[in-house]
């Protein structure tokens, strides 16, 4: 911008037009090009927009093929789920129990041992305690599902045969379990977050009262920092009812409404992985079914997700 | 322990310490399940697998017989995959977070695009499978290939490379940008000449991690047809003849690694479990490495940047 205005007060000391001139249009050709990057940066932004309105669109435009044949009463009181069968059934609550259970076993896992380990990083642990155990936490959350699935199926389920020895080989408990771990790490990470941003003088008031760290951690942090915490448990239950692989690969296929974590029971997600792997031709009852059945897990989520961020917005904004 | 506590109004000392010695332990203990969880995870496929994993596993194709079965299509797809997911991903989650914290005024616009990001990242990623189905395959007509699996795991860390590239972003104090401005630079001159480069560091730990996670993925690329037995490779990207370049291979069928190892776990058999735990191990090892660097540059960051 300087060099523009020295070259125009220059042309004007001279009275050269076309100097004058020149300075006009490169600066001209400036701003023109500074709007265009602004314009180019914007639509780029705008990407995330018209990638969850196509999302929406997308699994609603299939769901109404599938509702056209299918009536919601059906869809949410039958119980049985075989649109592939020569006689169909259309009901969800079968796949949503399965859900519901293998995120139910997740969360009894994640939960009291992503919140106990949350507080000793936070309140007990030494800063190098905390600077090695967060990193090595953050890599459990990075393997890939599918190898977590393999570890559910040849792993955890086997261990678990020894405690019930009827367990069948795809069961819903296994998966469970290992979700649960999977979605420890972030559990912890949030809950961490909001236990640091409780005020360091509220515990100083309680050491002051002579509590212990683990009650000034009990009675003290984590009542402040409740909303944080549930906050983290429910985008925890968010990621769990969304968990595909580990549940495709052990909890089993077949559609079964059972609330015993101990049988095999497929989940939504698992639904759609097995129709996919398959070739069903785009239009028919069973292509709809899987963006109907995706349907009903992405409002689960979406419900889940805006409930978690503004209960994380309320923990802010206290302090 | 709280029951205890707070069932005796008046407890000792002592026992005060002993519910804290034992509170300490619980929380070992729990922070050593999710850590002897990685171990023991890392150490059965190893066990499981490592004597599958040689020259001629990684040079071969699938095969029914499990001891000739390899993984070069599913590495070579990997490969070309996370090539378009980085080439489309990167610049538009750069490009949007720049717009996001140097350029965006506070309207109900900036606002809609912040609550998009958010939702997306906590969209499960089958649905970005469904996504890829729906609108790539059979509104665009783009075909279940290369091309499309890249562009919708490219959507995919979209949200993870936005959040980091705006907190790398954020980093850099406003004095660097009002030094810019008040040496006559344009908004853009200070972003791409100073904002940019003192955050590229950063950026770059969050492509490694956001990369990390698309090529570990096998949710979202199973719906849009990717098969567990191919045996060929896409065309070579670079030929012998005039121009030298070819694009081809963005249309060709592929496989990936999570999706071999998913094709081996769901088959009967000691054998293929074998080759599952060895792609497992492959696997693992990349996305920790990945990781690791990721978490090694931002530790240095921290420790050289003070502002």
């Amino acid at each position: 911008m300087s060099k523009s205005i020295v070259v125009m007060q220059e042309a004007i000391r001279i009275k050269k037009p076309d100097a004058i001139a020149e300075a006009a249009t490169r600066r001209r050709t400036r701003q023109r090009r500074e709007g265009a990057i602004e314009g180019g940066l914007f639509l780029a932004a705008l990407t995330s927009v018209a990638a969850t309105v196509t999302i929406i669109a997308v699994l609603l435009s299939e769901s109404i093929g599938f509702f056209r044949t299918v009536p919601l009463k059906d869809f949410f009181t039958d119980t049985l789920w075989t649109p592939l069968f020569a006689n169909p059934h259309y009901g969800i609550l079968p796949l949503l129990a399965g859900t519901l259970v293998t995120s139910g076993v997740g969360l009894l896992v994640a939960i009291p041992l992503g919140t106990v380990a949350a507080i000793y990083l936070s309140e007990f642990s030494s800063s190098r305690v905390r600077e090695v155990m967060k990193p090595t936490l953050e890599l459990l959350g990075a393997v890939p599902t599918v190898v977590y699935g393999y570890f559910a199926l040849i792993v955890v389920t086997p261990a678990l045969q020894h405690l019930w020895p009827d367990l069948p080989g795809f069961n819903m408990l296994g998966p469970g379990i290992v979700i649960g771990i999977m979605i420890m790490p972030f559990v912890i990470s949030l809950s961490e977050d909001a236990m640091r941003a409780v005020p360091m003088v509220l515990r100083e008031g309680s050491y002051a009262m002579g509590a212990t760290r683990l009650q000034t951690a009990w009675r003290v942090v984590v009542p402040a920092a409740t909303s944080g915490l549930v906050a983290a448990y429910v985008l925890g239950i968010s990621r769990a009812v969304g968990e595909t692989m580990v549940v495709a690969i052990a909890a089993g296929q077949n559609p079964n409404l059972t609330w015993n974590p101990l049988e095999p029971a497929a989940t939504i997600t698992a639904y759609i992985v097995q129709v996919a792997l398959g070739d069903l031709p785009h239009g028919s009852i069973g292509y709809q079914s899987i963006f109907a059945a995706g349907l009903v897990l992405a409002v689960m989520t979406f419900a889940f997700n805006i409930l978690g961020h503004m209960m994380r917005k309320r923990f802010r904004e206290v302090y | 322990m709280s029951a205890q506590s707070s069932s005796h109004p008046h407890p000792t000392i002592a026992r005060r310490k002993i519910a804290e010695a034992l509170f300490k332990v619980l929380g070992l203990c729990s922070l050593a399940i999710g850590v002897g969880t990685l171990v023991l995870l890392f150490g059965a496929l190893v066990f499981q697998g490592i004597t599958r994993i040689d020259w001629q596993f990684l040079m071969s194709f699938p095969s029914r017989h499990a001891a000739q079965a390899g993984i070069l299509p599913a590495w070579v797809g990997s490969t070309l995959i996370m090539l378009v997911t980085a080439v489309v991903g990167v610049p538009l989650g750069v490009a949007a977070s720049i717009y996001l914290e140097e350029y965006a005024r506070r309207t109900w616009m900036t606002e809609l695009i912040e609550v998009t990001v958010t939702n997306l990242a906590g969209v499960p990623s089958i649905i970005y499978g469904l996504l890829a189905l729906g609108l790539f395959v059979y509104i665009l007509g783009l075909g279940e290939n290369i091309l499309v699996a890249g562009l919708t795991l490219a959507l995919l860390i979209l949200p993870v490379v936005i959040v980091t590239t705006r907190e790398a972003i954020r980093a850099i104090p406003v004095e660097i940008r009002e030094a810019a401005y008040a040496l006559g630079a344009t908004k853009w001159q200070t972003v791409a000449h100073h904002v940019l480069p003192y955050s590229s560091a950063g950026i770059l730990t969050g492509i490694i991690l956001a990369l990390s996670r698309a090529i570990g993925e096998t949710a979202p690329i199973v719906t849009i047809g990717a098969l567990t037995f191919i045996a060929f490779l896409p065309p070579a990207p670079i030929t012998t003849h005039p121009p030298y370049v070819s694009f081809d291979w963005l249309l060709s069928p592929f496989t990936v690694m999570p999706i071999q190892m998913f094709g081996w776990v769901s088959r009967p058999g000691e054998d293929f479990a074998g080759n599952a735990a060895a792609a497992g191990v492959l696997l693992v090892v990349m996305t920790l490495t990945m990781n690791g660097a990721a978490i090694y540059l931002r530790y240095r960051m921290r420790k050289q940047v003070t502002w």
